[in-house]
């Protein structure tokens, strides 16, 4: 099946081994991804307030394109995945909100355009069982641990995507590689998000709550789909060194470690 | 905190309800906002007590409060709010007020270091403009 890939801004800059190694990973599973052409920036934030129309510009003119494809749009970044259900959601249940967007664009957009996360099709479309039959180089013995976030669970009514306070699917993903998914507090706890630019202490506290917990319960990789909860994961992780002597907790994308896994080993790779 | 006819702002409730598209009045004052806010330590406003004051109208002491800058968004208290209401919105409805009067604004291309440019993701840059700035 052909599916539209949306990357996102920072895919193709900060984040570039998110889009590499989900393409990889989509080759090794026979899933076809094309980037959609002519898209731009989701806005990173869905606009809150209700009179705010320009912001729902950008996501539905992507949309819109993707409409045009007729194929359903796959998304990685848990920012661009947030903004696009909530556009579609507006579109399709705001008269208002469909008739000045769609006007201003001159597109003609219903809210149609199926949004589907990298993750939900791996669980719905490939299947957590087929992953792990195609699995050449488990990751057995690994502990892992899901870092949910925000973006991709809340407000439920609209990602739909999976249990808000107990969601389950990044566990399933991790133990399909052959890792063990250890459970831990904090893991749909927010990460502090852009507060990293403007409130940096509180940022950092906040992260230093998600990696002591995790580390407390022997976690070894965090893994996560959100570019933004890399960042503050990954560099807020002093908040260990006085317990661990400097030693981190290592933050992966969740197609790095599925590209891993879908990839020859080197023992293999030395017996051909 | 005295409570009379002349600290209560009376358009404020109806103000805030229109931005957020949340009805604030029907909150009962349950706490389960606070309890669960991942940023709470780093407020001087419990989210439920910005819904009670803003049920009172009292503007001035919402206006000055740290609370709706450290509110990340993250739609924790909206999951778990037993009348349906999200104080995300809220939140972002006093952030309204205050960045649509002329230099409102509380996050300017200035205060970004040259770490953070180099190394934060475009989406948190955004995201904060979008979020401080209109």
């Amino acid at each position: 099946m052909r599916y539209s890939l949306y990357p996102g801004c920072t895919l193709k800059t900060k984040a570039k081994v998110f889009e590499e190694t989900a393409l990889e990973a989509a080759e090794a599973l026979g899933l076809e991804m094309v980037e959609l052409e002519e898209w731009q920036c989701c806005g990173a934030v869905y606009p809150l307030a209700k009179d705010e129309y320009f912001p729902l510009l950008s996501p539905v003119r992507s949309l819109a394109a993707a409409g045009e494809r007729g194929e359903k749009l796959v998304t990685l970044c848990a920012a661009c995945h947030h903004v696009f259900k909530r556009a579609n959601h507006a579109i399709k249940g705001d008269r208002e909100a469909r008739e000045k967007v769609t006007g201003y664009l001159e597109v003609d957009y219903a809210g149609d355009v199926e949004v589907v996360h990298y993750l939900e099709v791996l669980k719905n479309e490939v299947g957590f069982d087929r992953i792990r039959e195609k699995v050449k180089s488990p990751l057995e013995g690994k502990k892992l641990a899901a870092y949910y976030g925000c973006l991709l669970l809340r407000p439920e009514k609209e990602m739909h995507f999976d249990d808000p306070e107990n969601p389950t699917i990044l566990e399933d993903f991790i133990r399909s590689l052959g890792a063990e998914a250890v459970q831990y507090p904090y893991r749909t706890d927010c990460c502090g998000a852009y507060l990293s630019i403007t409130e940096e202490g509180l940022a950092r506290d906040t992260v230093g709550k998600i990696l002591k917990s995790a580390q407390r319960n022997g976690v070894e990789g965090l893994v996560v789909a959100c570019p933004l909860c890399h960042y503050n994961l990954a560099k807020y992780q002093e908040s260990l060194t006085d317990t661990r002597g400097g030693e981190g907790i290592p933050v992966h994308y969740f197609t790095e470690l599925l590209a891993q896994a879908l990839a020859e080993g080197p023992a293999e790779e030395e017996r051909t | 905190m005295k409570v009379t006819t002349d600290t209560i702002c009376s358009d404020l409730l109806k103000e805030v309800e229109e931005y957020s598209g949340e009805k604030v009045a029907s909150c009962i004052q349950c706490g389960k906002c606070s309890g669960g806010c991942p940023m709470l330590e780093a407020m001087d406003l419990l989210p439920h007590q910005v819904m009670r004051l803003a049920q009172l109208g009292l503007k001035e002491d919402i206006m000055k409060s740290k609370t709706l800058w450290v509110c990340a968004s993250c739609f924790t208290c909206a999951a778990r709010c037993q009348r349906d209401l999200d104080l995300s919105k809220v939140m972002e409805g006093f952030r309204v007020i205050q960045l649509r009067q002329k230099g409102g604004n509380t996050m300017h291309p200035r205060q970004l270091t040259p770490e953070q440019l180099k190394d934060a993701p475009q989406q948190a840059i955004i995201s904060g403009f979008r979020k401080y700035s209109k």
